[in-house]
């Protein structure tokens, strides 16, 4: 199937939906085939993978002391009723 | 959190069990006060609907019927909950309403780009450059994660709530147009906008010499 070629200005407006995997088999191809041939949108494609994984790393946190007592205040006052 | 231990949280919860109820806190708790913040004002607001919401889930859990994930269930209390008190505030704009508003920007400036006269319209001036060379160390560094946080937290409320909790949270699409009420193709385009931009920041940040 020879899909209508796309540029690297468009790849980057489709990232997101490539990697959401909702792209229509069409645009998916014409996706594949610029990666095949421009390591500029390769980069681009994985810097956005990293920026998931980086930004996924922001959940490593704790709830402050204070509110882990008031939480457990509130489930035992509960199941007093 | 796996399928099993799920629904061994929820049988210890229904049965009043004070360790598992502190587990999904601890699990969960720091996830709910981020989503909780992007509908209300101040921490403190948050604090108290994350502490209502928790009431809620203990009212509730017998009615839970695992047709939904636990978490996204619970999200689904918190963003209930956060919406009430926040129309209150008179912060009340549906999140759906955000995604065609808000700026429409490209996700990267359009000066990287060849332009019409050129052989290659649309091409990259100059490719991006590959962090492949960052060390791993650099890249989980505080300094770089502050880089997101602080984009993050700039961003547009709609793209903030998304990214939040699909990429910080690690929700799944379709809990996040549960918890947001949100369509797939508005999920999308939030989702999109915010991932471009802190992509951007980080280009900026870790390929400054």
């Amino acid at each position: 199937m020879s899909a209508q070629p796309i540029t690297c200005q468009e790849i980057v407006e489709l990232v997101t939906e490539y990697l959401e995997g909702t792209l229509a088999p069409e645009a998916l191809a014409a996706f594949d085939a610029h990666l095949e041939v421009c390591p500029g949108c390769v980069t681009y494609v994985e810097q956005i993978r990293e920026t998931v994984r980086l930004t996924g790393t922001l959940t490593e946190e704790q709830l402050e002391p204070g509110m882990r007592e008031g939480l457990l205040a509130a489930f035992r006052d509960f199941k007093r009723g | 959190v796996q399928a099993l231990e799920e629904s061994q949280l929820v049988a210890a919860l229904r049965a009043g069990d004070e360790a598992a109820f502190m587990r999904l806190v601890e699990l969960y708790g720091p996830s709910m006060l981020r989503l909780a913040r992007m509908f209300v004002r101040s921490q403190a607001v948050a604090e108290e609907v994350v502490q209502e919401a928790w009431v809620g889930v203990l009212r509730g859990i017998d009615r839970f019927e695992g047709r939904s994930s636990l978490r996204a269930w619970i999200f689904r209390i918190v963003a209930n909950t956060a919406k009430t008190r926040g129309e209150r505030e008179g912060r009340s704009v549906p999140f759906s309403a955000l995604a065609g508003e808000e700026d429409d920007g490209p996700a990267v400036d359009p000066d990287r780009f060849r332009g019409a006269g050129d052989l290659y319209p649309g091409g990259w001036k100059s490719f991006p450059e590959p962090w492949d060379d960052v060390p791993e160390q650099r890249l989980l560094s505080q300094e770089t994660r502050d880089v997101v946080d602080r984009t993050i937290a700039a961003l547009p409320d709609g793209q903030k709530a998304v990214i939040t909790l699909r990429d910080v949270v690690g929700c799944s699409a379709e809990e996040v147009c549960n918890v947001l009420d949100l369509s797939e193709t508005n999920q999308r385009v939030l989702l999109h906008r915010a991932r471009s931009k802190v992509r951007g920041a980080l280009e900026q940040y870790l390929t400054a010499a």
